[in-house]
């Protein structure tokens, strides 16, 4: 397996997870290049989740090894692995009785051992930190206080001040409104690391990803630029929906359109009222 | 909290609602009014007792002992006897006792990520008390001390290891199994020890039940002082080292494991160092009941749930709280001694009720 992860940031080589005895993924292959920003879309239960949870060492695999920065992350301490690869999913909402500063500064973790206290240095990251997310102003607010996309942000923080050259994303948008979903997507993208995300919505894959990989049953179903994996049949297949990838009529940039399958001819002669 | 719905913020959660500026001045400030109280309460102590000693006589005993210098005072010798045998170690061990159950509540509320764990209700105390009441009845005398500590200590962590397994389904620990096992198991060895005191010698065995179930530092004499002081300062010592891993898997397991904590590794380590604390001090003083669940929550509501804070608040509000409690003991019903766990109920139980319905009205389940 040594040389399989080379050139990439992140590699999944031949990865299968068991889960209370059924194998959720089975021999999942996938690549990141550095600066890259990939997305996993799939149905519920299709094992985004579970491939992102192998990734930073939450579930191990059965078969096969996820490489970051050249080494299978359960062949280094976990230590190294959290200090090359930083998450956000759902966890940090749950830091209700910490202050905004309070969670950022645990980003820094792996890099202090137990005689270490914080120092200057660490202050100053988490401070860079909560400023490129734009919560400077909140740093001695409660968590339990702050809305959710501001908490989201906070997550988004905190792995910045790991300093991790990956970033992985577990559904970062769940339970945001529209807007916030956007904005911090757009932060993410910005940020400019390699970046792997587990993502609900088709369409904002479509449009904040380099690639997509499409996962069904845990396995690979398609993968590629995200308007060749989300191709109308690929799509159509996983997921039982109707696709059209459009161009957006102002920005030029494409879009995924979603309709209920075998719907639209249907709905188009039986809605439109009859000729007048 | 749950993300669920649109975001609400909780003003009922632990720690929010305080104004900013926690990394600021408020730590210290919090630190030295604790300290100030705990110094109070133990000069109170070393003054109260069935025998009333004048002040002057107090300070003056303990002063002849500590200063090689001083001569002997104008006091009798029975006088020297209460205020250095008896009082001064009684106080020194109501710091240890109260110290050590809030650092051991507060860490095992933040690895079981459940805000009504505490030692006596997962079960660990009674546990350390069946392991003692064993090798009292059974008369081994080896290491006297040690052996007694040592079997409260396996007591304390077969209970833990016990109230853990209980409490586990599919990996997750379920908050209401964990706080269900922990009496269940709590009242067992209470059973199992009051049958063996039973057995053993029938006619102490309700007195010898009580303070095991209810646990007194009349008990203190300078040489049970020594192996809890050593313990309890390791002990702790080791468990503020930890500040930064108990802060991660307090928040979560998976969490945790992100920011590279090994989290089951934690968890057993704690559950080992938090066992040996208890068994520890409840060889010497039998189970003392919500020190473990108050203190906590409240140096928590006072400097927020980071552990490098949290930890040493816990520690001098707990000294401090034990010390006051104990006195009340002396007091309340004097001559008679109350055992501490009736005066720690007061306050305790309304206490246990109104996290209850918190939790309740939070649908915080962690």
């Amino acid at each position: 397996m040594s040389g399989a992860a080379a050139g990439a940031a992140l590699r999944v080589a031949g990865v299968t997870v068991a889960l209370g005895g059924r194998d959720v993924l089975r021999g999942v292959d996938l690549r990141v290049d550095a600066g890259r920003f990939v997305g996993l879309v799939g149905p519920n239960g299709s094992g985004k989740s579970t491939l992102i949870r192998a990734a930073y060492r939450a579930l191990r695999p059965r078969v096969g090894a996820v490489w970051i920065g050249g080494d299978d992350v359960w062949r280094i301490p976990a230590r190294e692995s959290a200090r090359r690869s930083a998450v956000v999913a759902q966890h940090d909402t749950e830091a209700a009785g910490f202050t905004v500063a309070e969670v950022v500064a645990m980003g820094r973790t792996p890099h202090k051992g137990a005689f270490t206290a914080d120092g200057p240095a660490d202050r100053e990251v988490c401070r860079l930190a909560l400023r490129r997310v734009g919560l400077t102003g909140l740093a001695g607010r409660p968590v339990a206080a702050l809305s959710g996309g501001e908490r989201r942000r906070v997550a988004v923080a905190r792995a910045l001040a790991q300093q991790a050259p990956v970033l992985l994303l577990d559904e970062p948008t769940n339970h945001l409104d529209v807007r916030h979903q956007y904005d911090l997507l757009a932060l993410v993208r910005s940020l400019g690391l390699t970046v792997l995300a587990a993502l609900h919505d088709l369409d904002l894959a479509v449009q904040f990803c380099d690639e997509v990989y499409v996962l069904r049953d845990g396995t690979v179903a398609a993968a590629g630029p995200p308007a060749r994996a989300l191709d109308p049949a690929v799509v159509r297949e996983v997921f039982g929906v109707d696709a059209h990838l459009v161009t957006h009529p102002v920005t030029g940039a494409p879009r995924l359109l979603l309709s209920a399958a075998g719907r639209q001819v249907e709905r188009r002669t039986t809605v439109e009222p009859p000729g007048r | 909290m749950r993300p669920a719905g649109p975001a609400m913020p909780a003003p009922s959660t632990v720690g929010a609602g305080l104004p900013t500026g926690r990394g600021g001045l408020r730590f210290p400030l919090v630190m030295v009014v604790a300290l100030g109280l705990l110094v109070t309460a133990s000069i109170a102590s070393l003054l109260v007792g069935a025998v009333s000693v004048p002040p002057g006589q107090v300070f003056g005993v303990i002063g002849g002992h500590l200063l090689p210098g001083a001569g002997p005072g104008e006091w009798s010798a029975v006088t020297d006897r209460i205020v250095w045998q008896y009082r001064l170690p009684r106080t020194l061990l109501a710091i240890l006792v109260g110290a050590g159950l809030a650092v051991v509540g507060t860490v095992l509320q933040a690895v079981v990520r459940n805000p009504l764990a505490d030692p006596f209700l997962l079960g660990a105390s009674s546990g350390a008390s069946f392991g003692a009441v064993l090798v009292i009845v059974s008369g081994t005398a080896l290491g006297g001390a040690l052996t007694l500590s040592g079997a409260a200590f396996l007591g304390a962590l077969t209970a833990m290891a016990l109230v853990y397994l209980l409490a586990r389904t599919g990996g997750m620990l379920t908050p209401g199994r964990l706080v269900l096992a922990g009496v269940a198991l709590a009242y067992l060895f209470q059973a199992g020890y009051a049958y063996v005191l039973q057995k053993a010698d029938a006619a102490r065995a309700a007195q010898a039940a009580l303070f095991w179930l209810l646990g007194s530092l009349a008990g203190a004499r300078w040489d049970t002082l020594a192996l809890p002081a050593v313990v309890l300062a390791a002990g702790i010592g080791l468990l503020m080292l930890r500040w930064r891993m108990l802060n991660a898997v307090s928040v979560g397991e998976e969490f945790a494991v992100s920011l590279g904590v090994a989290a089951h590794r934690l968890r057993a380590q704690m559950f080992v160092v938090t066992s040996l604390l208890t068994g520890v001090l409840v060889a010497v003083t039998g189970a003392v009941a919500f020190v473990g669940l108050i203190v906590p929550h409240t140096a928590r509501l006072l400097v927020g749930a980071d552990h490098r804070r949290l930890l040493p608040v816990s520690a001098v509000l707990g000294a401090g709280f034990l010390q006051a409690v104990d006195i009340a003991a002396r007091l309340l019903d004097a001559p008679q001694e109350l055992p501490l766990s009736v005066v720690t109920a007061v306050f305790g139980v309304p206490f246990f009720l109104w996290l209850l319905r918190r939790r309740d009205a939070d649908g915080v389940v962690s």
